[in-house]
């Protein structure tokens, strides 16, 4: 490694921040459902932290991104405040979508993160569009597009990779392979298992990564940025990766055994940053400290919220604004 | 000037007067357009602003959503209202919701033209009478410009919309010869107009329907019967006033719409009238609507199939009170 021992180690601190400010902030989420603070449909992060946190090292102020609606860990990652994000959930109004959307739909025009889309697949063509719109107003900048290994299976996927390559438009596709679509295991949706060969097949920039390990994330991500950035056309990114917890808050787990769940925790990638890092036991306390404190914060924050009058029932249908 | 000119010149000024407009479809290059609409785009503005798309209605409908979201104001031709139905999760899923799932964040300037309509042998994938349908969907703005003046107008009002507008051509207009208005320009998107002025009923229609209805008046006015013909323009937002003062002029009401009849656009303007003008009526109010069945290839059948001048004169015949 090139890089000084310090400021690599100041660097992996950064990235375990993340990765466990995550993990604390969706453990919490789990919680306040019990407690019913929070409703609807909620899906957590728990496991796949390493995927977005290494990703978004690889993007700038200035690229979109276009997620799921598993998105906690991609809204957080991205810098939307802990405190936005919890309140949208708690459906107030100082939520990042003011209590219109929740767990799922969560938007935020600051960091350009064009929301959580609850339709698996769904925010693939956006980001299509988004990446043209940049392309024919000469901006190098990227749109980062995650999705799932579900998604694959989709029309849309294949659609929008069709597109994407056929006008080489600057979009980095990362999916997040968790190996169940819901509770449809990878081999029982795929012909093909390997989906970095699918993404190939349309003649794009593909590759697979260890998505349990956030420098490899990190290093893959910088790898398909610098390539989309130089105007080479889309990069799709497989991270292999697992989610620990249920698909949702309703998910009795019926489709995998325990002690697959248990292998995988093996390579939790929290644990093995922290192995990678060797901290001294009171350096994580003080981070765990330091979390626990940006958590309840957040928490603070989505119970002083405010509900939104009832009569601004049917705003944002239209824009408010009359035509130019 | 055909009804088809009148679009091309539309699309043709607005690409020329705004760098963020242009036009994305099927066949709408290299082709010309399916119906020839968008002929000779391509040799003037070239590729980047006529962009042949694959044959993917999802991802170009969901590029179309993106590019607005990212800046630019584009038009998405949808070969035909039947193929629509391939890009309904991206026209209902997210061009309707994004404004309002962002809490008011992001609009979505987009207008997707699209041919809709029977009475071509088509049968029954080609045939649909869709416009009602969307209708349905808060969000979104549904035009349907039945003369010369508002295919021209209307496409260029949809355009200065914040919001996406839909726009359904019914592909029995594009051929149809007139002149265009000296002074004609980007039209309002949200009033219907009277077509012709009469006492005695109000026919209720927009598209195809207005000139079927403008001939049967002529035919009721030899019968000594003054039918108002009303042309709907939009179908959403509906325009209520309109409808109101001319049938507390009239007093009938027939509303004539090749749609079904069950759930459609002509059931929600009955509802209305009720609701709004029920001690106006001297009779229940009528419809005039698509017969509820696929659509039949054999053109005796496919006529029968939809409301013709005939079948509209002898409703209004049965709604009037005996003469003498």
């Amino acid at each position: 490694m090139s890089e000084p021992t310090n400021v690599n180690r100041a660097h992996e601190m950064h990235l375990l921040h993340q990765m466990l400010y995550i993990r604390r902030f969706e453990e919490k989420c789990a919680e306040l459902y019990s407690r019913e603070k929070i409703r609807g449909f909620m899906h957590l992060y728990i496991g796949e932290e390493a995927v977005c946190v290494g990703v978004m090292e690889a993007l700038r102020p200035e690229d979109g991104i276009v997620s799921t609606y598993r998105e906690h860990g991609h809204a957080l990652s991205r810098g939307i405040s802990g405190g936005a994000v919890m309140a949208e959930m708690f459906g107030k109004q100082e939520g990042c979508s003011r209590g219109r959307g929740g767990s799922m739909h969560l938007f935020d025009a600051k960091t350009r993160f064009y929301g959580g889309n609850a339709i698996v697949g769904g925010g693939l063509p956006l980001s299509v569009g988004f990446a043209l719109a940049d392309k024919m107003r000469q901006q190098t900048r990227v749109t980062c597009c995650f999705f799932g290994d579900g998604a694959v299976a989709e029309g849309e996927f294949h659609e929008t990779i069709n597109l994407s390559a056929l006008w080489k438009l600057p979009v980095f596709f990362v999916c997040e392979n968790n190996r169940y679509a819901m509770g449809t295991r990878l081999d029982f949706s795929h012909s093909q298992t390997d989906l970095s060969k699918k993404a190939a097949a349309y003649g794009i920039a593909s590759a697979w990564v260890d998505g349990m390990d956030v420098r490899a994330v990190e290093a893959a991500s910088a790898t398909a940025c610098e390539y989309v950035r130089a105007g080479n056309g889309p990069y799709f990114l497989e991270c292999r990766t697992y989610r620990f917890r249920a698909h949702s808050m309703y998910d009795p787990e019926l489709y995998r055994e325990k002690s697959e769940v248990e292998e995988w925790k093996k390579r939790d990638p929290i644990p093995a940053l922290i192995a990678r890092i060797d901290p001294a036991a009171e350096e994580i306390a003080a981070l765990e400290q330091q979390i626990a404190k940006q958590v309840d914060e957040a928490i603070a924050f989505a119970e002083a919220g405010t509900l939104e009058a009832v009569d601004e029932l049917t705003r944002f249908v239209y824009s408010d604004r009359s035509p130019a | 000037m055909t009804f088809r000119e009148a679009i091309r010149e539309a699309m043709r000024q607005a690409i020329k007067a705004d760098d963020r407009v242009f036009l994305m479809g099927e066949d709408v290059g290299r082709y010309g357009g399916c119906f020839a609409v968008s002929k000779g785009l391509l040799a003037e503005f070239g590729p980047e602003r006529i962009r042949d798309t694959p044959l993917s209605e999802s991802a170009f409908v969901g590029a179309g959503i993106g590019a607005a979201m990212g800046g630019m104001r584009p038009i998405v031709e949808i070969m035909t209202s039947n193929f629509s139905l391939l890009a309904l999760d991206q026209i209902m899923n997210n061009a309707a919701t994004i404004l309002h799932m962002s809490g008011g964040q992001f609009n979505v300037p987009l207008v997707i033209r699209m041919a809709t309509g029977g009475g071509r042998q088509l049968a029954a994938q080609h045939s649909h009478t869709l416009e009602g349908w969307y209708a349905h969907i808060p969000g979104i703005k549904v035009l349907t410009p039945a003369t010369i003046d508002d295919g021209y107008g209307m496409l260029l009002g949809a355009l200065k919309d914040p919001d996406p507008v839909l726009i359904f051509e019914n592909a029995l207009l594009y051929n149809m010869e007139g002149e265009l208005s000296p002074n004609a320009g980007a039209a309002g998107i949200d009033r219907a107009c009277i077509r012709r002025r009469g006492r005695d009923i109000t026919l209720i229609t927009y598209s195809m329907g207005v000139w079927k209805s403008l001939e049967a008046a002529e035919k009721l006015a030899k019968k000594g019967i003054e039918a108002e013909v009303i042309d709907l323009r939009t179908l959403r937002p509906l325009d209520d006033g309109a409808l109101v003062e001319s049938v507390s002029r009239t007093h009938r009401a027939l509303i004539i719409d090749e749609g079904w009849r069950s759930g459609g656009i002509s059931a929600e303007i009955s509802a209305r009238l009720m609701e709004q003008a029920f001690y106006e009526l001297d009779a229940p109010v009528a419809r005039l609507c698509g017969a509820e069945v696929p659509m039949p290839y054999a053109a005796h059948m496919e006529r029968a199939a939809l409301p013709q001048v005939e079948t509209i004169t002898e409703a209004v015949e049965r709604m009037m009170p005996a003469h003498g």
